[in-house]
């Protein structure tokens, strides 16, 4: 009966699942939307891209192919430079921040010491819900002279409202919108990795008189280190990307944030505003070789001390 | 004599307990206030008149209550460009995340359960694309969308958005998870077709898997700004984030345009909503796709 059943079955099949040939080209055709996706819709463009990022448009004589001159004009181009400063800094401050409070929260939330941490967990979540350009213009207003809640404590008390989006504090105050909107985010991420460590690892710890501190330092930090490594490779690489932040504030702040205020602001201006394609391309290829070298320092360096621990 | 020092002892270290719990109690609280005040702010000043706004505290509420008003203008403002706006967004929204989950789903299943030659330089493009941030394809696609006819269409920003090389890798970490291979071959024997096991059955076991990833791309497309910003060029196909920075620069250049503000913070807390409800009601999917996301 199940014989029958087999060889009546291989007739219907159709002709790409007959025979050897055919089983083996299933797996290619389960993955053939992603695969046929990926190609006209990334990769395509950035050879298309590349390519562009190879020429120049003249005012006279047209487009020429000019090598890697945009690339050397990049590489010395002190707008991009002072753009990639600004994330640096940027991310210098707003890193560190933003994982040790998440880190902070997580082991908090995973102890024992606290119960209802259903609504700090939810609580501290709920503004990655909100679109950036949302937060930016709440923060905005925050920051802003008009309406904002600050300035009206600060008037309300008969002090001078303190002004945030200045040529010093605009940073910190970008700082503060990306440390708001995406810390609940990684605290998540560690946390569902702090829940994944068995809990006879701390008990006997305890029992040997480990007190919290030394549990958390010794055990439970390296043991979730891979996550905190993926959450700080994310925030790299999401940190010389910044745009939407500072773009939605340019309405508040036009002089402090400049055409060139961060990398993608810039590409973004000379694409858009100047019409300058293969300039804007080759920057934005400059921008992806300095994420790469940066991601992969971070994950080297992550790696090493996982490696040896000191 | 040591039943006393004991409980000499225990009340102490009772306190020192109950203190620490206390200061951690008060930390907790204050950076819930940190993170969800903004929002509370953001919801009263939604029941604001532009007067309100700049005469009254910004926690409490002005003396009218103009949130219908605001609704009122909100929807009706140039020809009722925010309803066009969230019809967009919605468009775009669900789309992508129907797409790209099932076209992950198909991707993770294929390299969890096949051994075939070029699994592994494939799966590690995939894993080298989830480090590169959508940005950097942005431009490149924005440069060749604007030599095609396609600029300005909705389908720019849809078609780029069915791809997720994260919820590739999670289907696949899912799938070796979810699917017992003897299931598949007991399937096998009884002569179900491949597409037909992925359908009826190995699809059942990756649901939550692929509820995670529908939630997240729909979250992702929802709240994006950069690409549309970038390839939409007219109101008519701006999606909500795209508009209501269009609107509030409109009301920062111009003191004509004031009134705009609470259409735009009215927006604000309508073209959030959604997106916050989703998260709270598929609380556990999301939490599931951290968790995985996680693992190495």
């Amino acid at each position: 009966m199940s014989v029958a059943n087999i060889s009546n079955s291989v007739k219907t099949r159709p002709w790409f699942r007959r025979g050897r040939i055919g089983q083996k080209i299933i797996p290619y055709l389960f993955l053939t939307p992603f695969l046929a996706g990926f190609l006209v819709f990334m990769v395509y463009p950035l050879i298309y891209a590349l390519n562009l990022s190879l020429y120049r448009k003249k005012l006279v004589g047209g487009t020429s192919f000019v090598g890697l001159e945009n690339y050397a004009k990049a590489f010395q181009d002190v707008n991009f430079w002072a753009g990639v400063r600004n994330v640096l800094v940027f991310g210098a401050m707003q890193i560190p921040v933003m994982l040790g409070l998440a880190l902070l929260f997580a082991l908090l939330l995973d102890g024992k010491l606290i119960q209802r941490q259903t609504i700090f967990r939810l609580g501290y979540f709920l503004p990655f819900a909100v679109p950036s350009v949302v937060a930016a213009l709440i923060w905005g207003y925050f920051y802003g002279q008009s309406f904002g809640p600050i300035a009206q404590i600060a008037v309300a008390l008969h002090l001078k409202p303190p002004l945030f989006l200045t040529p010093s504090g605009i940073i910190p105050s970008i700082a503060n919108i990306a440390t708001w909107q995406y810390t609940g985010y990684n605290m998540l991420i560690l946390f569902a990795a702090l829940k994944g460590i068995p809990e006879e690892l701390y008990e006997a710890a305890r029992v040997d008189g480990a007190s919290d501190l030394q549990i958390a330092l010794k055990i439970r930090i390296p043991i979730i280190m891979p996550a905190i490594a993926l959450t700080a490779i994310f925030s790299v690489i999401g940190t010389l990307q910044l745009f939407n932040e500072p773009n939605v504030l340019r309405v508040v702040a036009p002089t402090v944030l400049d055409s060139h205020f961060t990398p993608n602001i810039y590409v973004y201006n000379l694409a858009f505003a100047n019409r300058q394609f293969d300039y804007s391309a080759a920057i934005a290829f400059t921008l992806a070789i300095v994420t790469a070298v940066l991601s992969s320092l971070v994950l080297l360096a992550v790696y090493r001390r996982e490696a040896n621990p000191s | 004599m040591t039943t006393q020092t004991l409980s000499e002892v225990r009340p102490i270290r009772l306190h020192r307990y109950t203190t620490g719990k206390f200061v951690t109690y008060v930390f907790l609280f204050v950076f819930l206030g940190y993170f969800i005040l903004p929002l509370i702010w953001l919801s009263i000043a939604s029941t604001k008149s532009n007067a309100g706004l700049f005469n009254s505290f910004g926690f409490w509420f002005a003396k009218d209550f103009g949130l219908a008003q605001n609704l009122k203008d909100l929807f009706t403002y140039q020809d009722a460009a925010f309803i066009v706006w969230m019809k967009n967004t919605a468009i775009y929204a669900v789309s992508a995340a129907v797409g790209s989950s099932l076209i992950s789903a198909l991707a993770g299943y294929a390299f969890a359960q096949y051994r075939f030659a070029g699994r592994n330089l494939l799966f590690g493009i995939v894993l080298a694309s989830v480090f590169v941030p959508g940005t950097v394809f942005a431009v490149p696609l924005y440069l060749l969308i604007s030599k095609t006819g396609l600029s300005g269409s909705l389908l720019a920003v849809i078609l780029p958005s069915l791809l997720s090389p994260f919820g590739v890798y999670l289907m696949r970490i899912y799938a070796e998870q979810a699917i017992p291979e003897e299931l598949l071959d007991a399937a096998r024997i009884d002569g179900a077709g491949e597409f037909r096991i992925f359908a009826t059955i190995a699809f059942r076991l990756l649901l939550p898997g692929y509820v995670t990833v529908l939630l997240f791309a729909f979250v992702g497309a929802w709240n994006n700004y950069f690409l549309p910003l970038l390839v939409l060029g007219k109101s008519e196909v701006y999606p909500v984030t795209v508009g209501l920075a269009y609107w509030n620069s409109l009301a920062g250049q111009l003191s004509t345009h004031q009134i705009l503000y609470p259409l735009v913070i009215t927006g604000s807390v309508i073209g959030t909503l959604p997106v916050m409800i989703l998260f709270l009601f598929l609380q556990r999917f999301w939490q599931n796709g951290l968790a995985l996301g996680s693992i190495k």
